[in-house]
This record gives structure tokens, C-alpha cells and sequence, in this order.
């Protein structure tokens, strides 16, 4: 080929046949089938906890789940209303307590001191947190809420789980604000705003769907928690009357109802599986379709 | 109206809410005053004293290589290098006979008296609406008549109306990049500032959305001061009065743009502008 006028080879945009070629397709093509393998097999455990918790659970599935009461054992009727409702209320008070806190510590270490030590320790502090196992928080919340005020409650449960889900909270809201684009700061300045008027009304907006990410994130966790629940709002048999008393929950009666020797006790465990996993993946559609961007 | 009552409106006194008025500065020679200026990022001195004078409703180009500090400059008039940590300046600048670093000069109004367009357009995402009337809702309008009237001024000054009047409701996103460019000059010029800092508007445009941005300045001209940056010296020329030409963070020599491009007093300008330089 060092002539200009010989012709090309026959192969000349393929380079077909010469060695390091046959083998380097054959090592592209076997890497990408490895991942796309790969892939499939991380959606086994994925699909069969689905299908096995659609299996179980749906033989039981009724209204009156939502509606009555658990059965003292032995009993064959009733439902888990009540720990529908203290899952609910204690998710309710966790987000109430640790998206605020969370949110405006991730506003603080991103738009007013990103380079300052304190951030730079609350940001540390946040990831360490995101490793603490849950049955920690669980026992943090019964020291500092069940001990003081002398009840296994509601609140004692809604702490734990508002404790295990700020640094979720905190360390995405972190991201989705490092996300917006800093043009949209220097504009927003240079138009006369203030550093309040610039997170509020234009930081904050463009953040929100990702925020809300880590939200449902969040809410995802602490209704599937079991640990810090047990410790801190117990169960109760009955409705829910007031915050300081213990308090059904769905994952705690999983746990309770799993282990019993009645075989009703066990299908409506599954049940209840499926309706928490139910309410969380309607929580994480409805938040991701209220808040996604309009102008995009 | 008089100098004094034109500074009041400029730089209002400390939780004074701005009047937005239709009276803009007359012809004045001595508008804006670079004295000794210098300017240091950390421990780097990007400024070197520079000593300028700016008239009102002119249009002044700086030019010159990258890193030669003009930007820099620019973005003191509205004190935005303030939000970079570790800055500091020495000397004053003064608009009006006001020293922008007066301790009683509210930062939030002096950059509400001085639009600024940037390199890169940056329309937030919201509709072209609110993108105009944010300084305006900001600032705490609220009525919608002014907001209305607003919109269709500013879009109007920015020759951005008649292709967006029936969409104003539309994300600004859609728009292609030369109308984002213009929407950011007619959101910068919706609250009737007196001076307009430009860095560079045209560098991510195409020629034909630079002709239109250039028609524009010429157009504005007559009611704002204009403070242009610009990379391309075909623009310096075409739209400027006035040309600071900038070389290492010194000032080398500023003049009436026609001299400083047929006839400039200094070497170095004139390596530049006939593309000698380095």
C-alpha cells in the first residue's frame, strides 16, 4: 500500500481475517454479551420476590384487610388497618422531621459555605450516618424518646426512622442542588437577587424532582424498616388513639405475624407484604409524576 | 433631573425600594470612573491599575487577548466577582460620582441599575414570561398589569416580541440559541436599568443571530450605556463608540473606536488588531 496507485485490498474497510481483529470482535462481542447476562440475572431476585409476594398475598387480599383489626391467634378473620395506619403516621412524622432538617442542611453545605469546614464535617458525618444499621437508630430513638417519656409510642418510632433517613435525605438533596447549573445562579444575581430570592425561587424549583427522588428513596426505607420500629413504637392490637402510645406497624407485623405457628397469622403476613410493597411503589409514581419538571 | 437625584435613583440608600422610573441619564462624559483599579483573584493580580473613564449611552468595547483581565473589569461594575471566595480590589470605581463600594450602596440595587448578559445565554427554566418578569417579581411587583406591560416592552426592546408574542407562556428552553440570547437582553433590561454589561453575547451565536444581537446593541444605545466584551474585533468595530484595548491586566490604550482601528497611538494595540500577536 505504500503506492498510491495499487488498488485497495478487497477488505480494506473490514480488515477481515487478520488475527487481531478476529479476536478483538470476538471479545467485543463476548463482554457484551456478559453484560446484557449480567443484567438479566440482577432482575431474578427482583421478579421472583415480586411474583412470590404476589402469590402469597393475594389469596387473603380483601377490603376488610384495611379495614378490621388483627385476629388473636387462633382466629381465622380481621385485617391490619391499624398497622396500615401506624406505618403511614410514622413515615408522616419521619419525613415531617427529616426532610426540613435534611433539605436545608443540604441548602446550607451547597449554596452558603460549600467550602467550609463545617460542611465539609457535616458531609462526612452524613455518609458515616448512611452506613448505621438500622436497629441503631432504633435503639438511639429508645433511649432518648421511650425512656424519657416513659411510652413505646408512635413518635419513639417516627424519631428512629427520621434519624435513618436524613443523611438519605440530606446527601441527595446535596446532589440535586450541585445539579442545577450555576448559570442559572450568576443570572439570577446579576438580575439584583438576593442569595434567598436565587435558592428559593430558582435553585430550589429546578432541584425539586431530584430532591423528591431522595424523598421517596427515604420513604421507601422507613416503611420496609423493621428494627427501630420494634424497638420504639412495639405493635399495638387496637386502633390508634393518641402519638404516645405503641403503634402497629406493617413491617413489624410482618415480622410478628411470620413467625407465628398459625397459618393464617402467616398468609396474612404475606399479605401485608404486598400491600406495603403496594403503597411504597404508589408513593414513589405519584411522587415522580407531581413533580416533574414543566419546563425542560 | 438633576446629578444628585439620578444618583439616588442609581444607588438607592439601604432598604429603600428603587423607583422605576422613564427618566434615564443624560449624555455624560464622565459616567462611569475606573480609578487605579486593581483587582486580585487569591493571590493572583488580575488587575493592574486601570484608569478609565466611560460616558452614558455610548457603546464601549474592551478588547483583547484572553486573560487580559477585560472580563474581569466587567464584572466589577455590578461587584459579581464578589461571589467568587478570596477576591479582593483596591482603588474605586464610581458611577455617577458614587463610589460602587460606598458602605451605603445596597449591592442587591446597584445590580438591579445594571443589567448584565453572559457568555452563554442562561434563561432559567421557567416560560419566556417569568423569565422576563423575575427582576420585576423579585423586586416585589406584583400587579399584573405592569408585569404584562413588562413583558411586551422588554421583548419589544429586545426584537424578540413579534417571533414570541404568541407563546409567551412556553418554556424558554424551546427557543433556538439566538432568541435565548435576546430574551436574556430583554430580561436584563425589563427593570429599565441604566447601564448594560455584555460578556461576550455573541461568542456561542451563529452570524446571522449576531447580526441580529448587533442591530440590537445599535438600537439600545440610545437608552442604555453599553459595556461590551468581545473577542471578535470585526464586532468591537462595528458596534462601538469607544475601545479599551486590554493586554496582561493592564489597560494599554482606550479611544474612540475608529482611531484605535485605523490609527492606534500604541504598538501593541496595533499588533493585535492586525493579528501580529502572539
Amino acid at each position: 500500500m505504500t503506492h498510491l496507485s495499487a488498488p485497495a485490498p478487497r477488505n480494506f474497510f473490514t480488515q477481515e481475517g487478520t488475527k487481531t481483529s478476529v479476536l478483538r470482535l470476538f471479545r467485543n462481542r463476548f463482554l457484551t454479551g456478559l453484560c446484557i447476562t449480567l443484567a438479566l440475572f440482577t432482575l431474578i431476585p427482583l421478579f421472583s420476590i415480586i411474583l412470590l409476594v404476589l402469590k402469597n398475598g393475594l389469596p387473603l387480599f380483601s377490603l376488610s384487610l384495611f379495614t378490621q383489626l388483627p385476629p388473636p391467634p387462633g382466629l381465622e378473620e380481621g385485617g391490619f388497618g391499624n398497622a396500615i395506619i401506624g406505618t403511614a403516621l410514622m413515615v408522616g412524622i419521619a419525613l415531617t422531621l427529616s426532610v426540613p432538617l435534611g433539605v436545608l442542611a443540604a441548602i446550607y453545605i451547597t449554596e452558603y459555605a460549600p467550602t467550609s469546614r463545617f460542611a465539609a464535617a457535616v458531609r462526612f458525618v452524613a455518609k458515616l450516618l448512611t452506613g448505621i444499621p438500622s436497629i441503631i437508630c432504633g435503639v438511639f430513638a429508645f433511649a432518648v424518646v421511650v425512656m424519657t417519656t416513659r411510652h413505646f409510642s408512635a413518635l419513639a418510632g417516627g424519631v428512629a426512622l427520621a434519624i435513618l433517613t436524613i443523611p438519605t435525605i440530606l446527601l441527595t438533596a446535596e446532589q440535586a442542588l450541585l445539579g442545577v447549573p450555576n448559570a442559572y445562579r450568576e443570572a439570577s444575581f446579576g438580575l439584583g437577587a438576593t442569595h434567598f430570592q436565587t435558592i428559593f425561587r430558582i435553585v430550589l424549583p429546578d432541584a425539586l424532582p431530584a430532591i423528591m427522588t431522595g424523598v421517596m428513596l427515604a420513604v421507601a426505607r422507613a416503611a420496609g424498616e423493621t428494627a427501630p420500629v420494634l424497638f420504639t413504637a412495639l405493635f399495638s392490637q387496637n386502633w390508634i388513639h393518641s402519638l404516645m402510645e405503641p403503634t402497629a406497624s406493617l413491617s413489624a407485623l410482618i415480622y410478628n405475624f411470620a413467625s407465628l405457628p398459625y397459618a393464617y397469622q402467616v398468609k396474612m403476613a404475606w399479605s401485608a407484604s404486598l400491600i406495603l410493597v403496594t403503597l411504597v411503589t404508589i408513593t414513589n409514581i405519584a411522587g415522580q409524576l407531581l413533580f416533574t419538571p414543566k419546563h425542560r | 433631573m438633576t446629578t444628585a437625584e439620578n444618583t439616588a435613583s442609581i444607588i438607592a440608600p439601604a432598604g429603600q425600594r428603587l423607583e422605576l422610573t422613564d427618566d434615564f441619564a443624560p449624555g455624560e462624559a464622565n459616567f462611569i470612573e475606573v480609578k487605579d483599579f486593581r483587582f486580585f483573584y487569591g493571590k493572583k493580580q488580575a488587575l493592574h491599575g486601570i484608569n478609565l473613564t466611560i460616558p452614558s449611552r455610548k457603546v464601549t468595547a474592551f478588547i483583547g487577548p484572553s486573560g487580559c483581565g477585560k472580563s474581569t473589569l466587567l464584572r466589577n461594575f455590578n461587584r459579581m466577582n464578589e461571589l467568587i471566595p478570596g477576591v479582593r480590589h483596591e482603588g474605586d470605581i464610581t458611577i455617577h460620582g458614587t463610589s460602587i463600594y460606598d458602605p451605603s450602596v445596597e449591592i442587591i440595587a446597584l445590580r438591579r441599575r445594571i443589567g448584565m448578559v453572559f457568555q452563554k445565554s442562561n434563561p432559567f427554566p421557567m416560560s419566556i414570561y417569568e423569565n422576563i418578569v423575575y427582576p420585576l417579581r423579585i423586586a416585589g411587583q406584583k400587579s399584573r398589569h405592569v408585569l404584562d406591560e413588562t413583558v411586551e416592552r422588554a421583548l419589544r426592546s429586545a426584537a424578540l416580541w413579534d417571533e414570541v408574542k404568541d407563546r409567551l407562556h412556553d418554556s424558554a428552553l424551546g427557543l433556538s440559541g439566538g432568541q435565548m440570547q435576546r430574551l436574556c437582553i430583554a430580561r436584563a433590561v425589563a427593570s429599565r436599568p441604566e447601564i448594560l454589561l455584555m460578556d461576550e453575547p455573541c461568542s456561542a451565536l451563529d452570524p446571522i443571530a449576531t447580526a441580529k444581537v448587533e442591530e440590537l446593541i445599535t438600537e439600545l444605545k440610545k437608552d442604555f450605556t453599553i459595556i461590551i466584551v468581545t473577542h471578535n474585533m470585526q464586532q468591537a468595530s462595528r458596534v462601538s463608540e469607544l475601545t479599551a484595548f486590554f493586554y496582561l491586566g493592564n489597560l494599554v490604550e482606550f479611544d474612540d473606536t475608529q482611531k484605535i482601528f485605523t490609527n492606534p497611538s500604541n504598538q501593541q494595540t496595533e499588533d493585535y488588531i492586525t493579528g501580529r500577536f502572539g
